[in-house]
């Protein structure tokens, strides 16, 4: 088998990997625009703010510690405990749930009935809300975090390939494990939705507003319920990403990978995310593999989006979104 | 009492037809004319050009051109830094190659090249709308970028990477660079501004902006009744493009005079100028420059507030500066979703009133 092609495959593995976790991100996105009609922009950061938060109650960091040494004096850093990670993971879920209902309370709640884009640039100053807020409470430096996932060269994979094409393929641990965690996730999304009472409240109030409000099923609770699910996404992907280059600012700026994911597989579509999700990552690989040495590189900044223009081009609601119809 | 219509009359269509057809806008135009024009340049130094004046001056025209994609026909855009970059790197490329042609030449022909690449990225409009749209302009935006970040004969193949200003003029008043007195920037920019504002405001009084308008509140409603799509959206792409790269053509050569592509232009170009236009007003050439303002101005009222009057660090500040403008515009969207420009409204309502109001 000759060298290129199997390059070519490992980059394809790689991609792959990637795709899964541009999924993660982009699944948050289509819960909430599911079930409230928001775009909601602040994923990202959402994702950026709950790892930071996970790192600071792991670590016992003082929350807002620099802020208050600088208006008052002194030197409070840490509480000086460590907190064990799942219990983290469990109080910064809990936190996400706050957020989630200060979120509905004093925005979401007073925005019922404006445009879409008008909501959209609600969850923009959002996002620039949570940012500064992040920043101010863990200060803005880069964090490692640790919650004991694998991390580093698969030697199985590496060893196995070797034998078959005299070519050991990289695949890091943590990919694997954010792949079989991406599944979980999805799985458990599926059976929340499709099995609980809170979630086919949850698909009615997707389906159509006023009538679910007319069977008894409280718009607020559902919405706050969303946002949480949605929290607990970013989490998620907040702890893969965080786990695998840092918890810092460009963190947030995955959700800017998602969008073209999200246009590809639908806005309304879960599966559309995962598929979405793994084309892209596919593809960006691929081309930068191919094409990018002859261009200058770092294609991946752009490639997902003019993939994603072209294709709606011809498919406008994406692979998997609900088909368009319009009426006068 | 003071803002009225009434008594108002006209008796010719020429009076009729004019620009500001109520007398207390026409009045309250001309006395902003003669303070911009001929007060304010003899009371400024670089420090109020730099932080405040310039920057207003040209994102206004962005916001203008922005605006009238937005809000006057309803196509949503994120790919305003990209497109400012295209003025900019136009500008850059026509300054140091024809360095004897005057700058105004320069900054309307980035305006037009800006205009053409902007029509090409507004061709999906015509299949896609609302969010993918917004999303399928993201592509400009990044797309744009990484051009000019990679291929370095946009930037004559400079070894930083950065593209600067040479020392250009108009009529012989030095414009660019580092020379250029603040008076006459200053003068520059508000002389575009000033014509670009006139021609957006009679553009959308007119036939041209009235399809627009039909295509933003229902596209399929207004084929049927006669406008064609595709002419108007390209037309507002075309135009919106143009003020954009016209301020982009400002924003490097005038006001920063040395660019980095990704650090100046990039996406977060594009949400500063969609929340002027959002603060603003949706669809009113006033909100451009409202939403211009106050976006500009909030930054330098914080720093001041928090670094000179309070003494915090300034990475402090910096941090609530963004949660500060982050809860503002949460803010402004719940109690006033259509902007300042609304505000204005409803204050002129009161004032046609005041002090009599029953």
């Amino acid at each position: 088998m000759s060298e290129q092609l199997v390059f070519a495959m490992e980059v394809t593995l790689n991609g792959l990997m990637a795709g899964v976790l541009y999924a993660l991100v982009a699944l948050g996105f289509v819960l909430i625009y599911k079930a409230s009609g928001i775009f909601n922009y602040a994923q990202g950061v959402m994702a950026l703010f709950a790892a930071m938060t996970l790192v600071g109650i792991m670590n016992g960091q003082v929350p807002f510690a620099h802020v208050i040494n600088a208006i008052f004096g002194g030197h409070i850093t840490h509480f000086g405990w460590n907190v064990p990670g799942v219990l983290a993971i469990a109080l910064t879920v809990g936190v996400m749930i706050l957020l989630a209902w200060l979120v509905q309370v004093l925005v979401m709640r007073h925005l019922v009935g404006q445009e879409p884009i008008i909501l959209f640039m609600a969850t923009i100053g959002l996002a620039y809300f949570l940012e500064g807020v992040a920043d101010l409470m863990w200060g803005s430096e880069i964090k490692t975090l640790d919650v004991g996932l694998p991390q580093g060269i698969n030697i199985w994979i590496d060893e196995t390939t070797f034998q078959i094409f005299d070519y050991g393929f990289f695949i890091d641990n943590l990919d694997l494990v954010a792949t079989v965690i991406a599944g979980l996730l999805v799985a458990g999304l599926v059976m929340f939705s499709q099995y609980t009472k809170q979630g086919r409240a949850m698909r009615a109030v997707a389906d159509d507003h006023q009538a679910a409000l007319s069977v008894g099923i409280s718009l607020n609770f559902i919405w706050v319920l969303v946002w949480s699910l949605a929290g607990f996404v970013a989490l998620v992907a907040g702890i893969v990403w965080g786990t695998k280059s840092g918890v810092q600012f460009s963190l947030s700026l995955i959700a800017l990978k998602a969008l073209p994911v999200l246009m590809l597989g639908g806005f309304t579509s879960i599966p559309g995310a995962i598929v979405g999700g793994l084309i892209i990552g596919v593809g960006e690989k691929l081309f930068e593999f191919a094409i990018g040495p002859l261009v200058g590189g770092a294609t991946e900044n752009w490639f997902a989006y003019v993939l994603a223009l072209l294709f709606l081009v011809f498919r406008p609601q994406g692979l998997f979104g609900e088909k368009i119809i319009e009426r006068v | 009492m003071f803002y009225r219509e009434a008594g108002d009359f006209k008796t010719s269509y020429q009076a009729d037809g004019q620009t500001f057809p109520i007398r207390f806008d026409r009045m309250r135009y001309y006395v902003v004319l003669v303070v911009a024009f001929g007060l304010i340049p003899f009371f400024i130094n670089d420090y109020w050009v730099n932080a405040i004046l310039l920057p207003f001056l040209i994102y206004a025209i962005a916001a203008i051109g922005l605006n009238i994609l937005v809000g006057y026909c309803g196509q949503v855009s994120l790919g305003t830094g990209g497109f400012m970059a295209v003025g900019a790197y136009g500008c850059y490329k026509l300054m140091t190659a024809f360095p004897e042609v005057s700058m105004i030449v320069h900054v309307l022909l980035s305006g037009g090249i800006t205009a053409m690449v902007c029509v090409l990225f507004g061709l999906p409009s015509l299949r896609i709308k609302g969010f993918y749209l917004a999303v399928a302009t993201l592509a400009a935006q990044f797309f744009l970028v990484w051009l000019f970040n990679r291929v370095p004969w946009f930037y004559n193949n400079s070894a930083s990477g950065q593209i600067s200003a040479p020392e250009r003029d108009v009529f012989g008043i030095v414009i660019t660079g580092p020379n250029a007195p603040a008076w006459a920037t200053y003068l520059f920019c508000l002389i575009f501004l000033t014509v670009c504002a006139l021609v957006a405001r009679n553009l959308t009084r007119g036939s041209v902006g009235r399809s627009w308008m039909a295509i933003r509140d229902m596209d399929i409603a207004a084929e049927i009744i006669g406008v064609n799509p595709m002419k108007a959206k390209m037309t507002a792409f075309a135009v919106s493009g143009f003020f954009i790269g016209v301020s982009g053509a400002l924003f490097f050569s005038v006001y920063l005079g040395a660019v980095e592509v990704g650090e100046a232009f990039g996406i977060q170009k594009s949400f500063l100028v969609l929340f002027m236009v959002i603060i603003g007003g949706l669809g009113s050439i006033f909100g451009a420059f409202a939403g211009a303002a106050f976006l500009v101005l909030l930054p330098v009222v914080l720093k001041v507030l928090g670094v000179d009057v309070l003494g915090w660090p300034t990475d402090i500040v910096a941090h609530f500066q963004l949660v500060i403008v982050g809860a503002l515009i949460v803010f402004f969207l719940i109690v006033e979703p259509h902007g300042l420009a609304q505000m204005w409204r409803v204050t002129k309502e009161k004032l046609r009133l005041w002090p009599f109001p029953h």
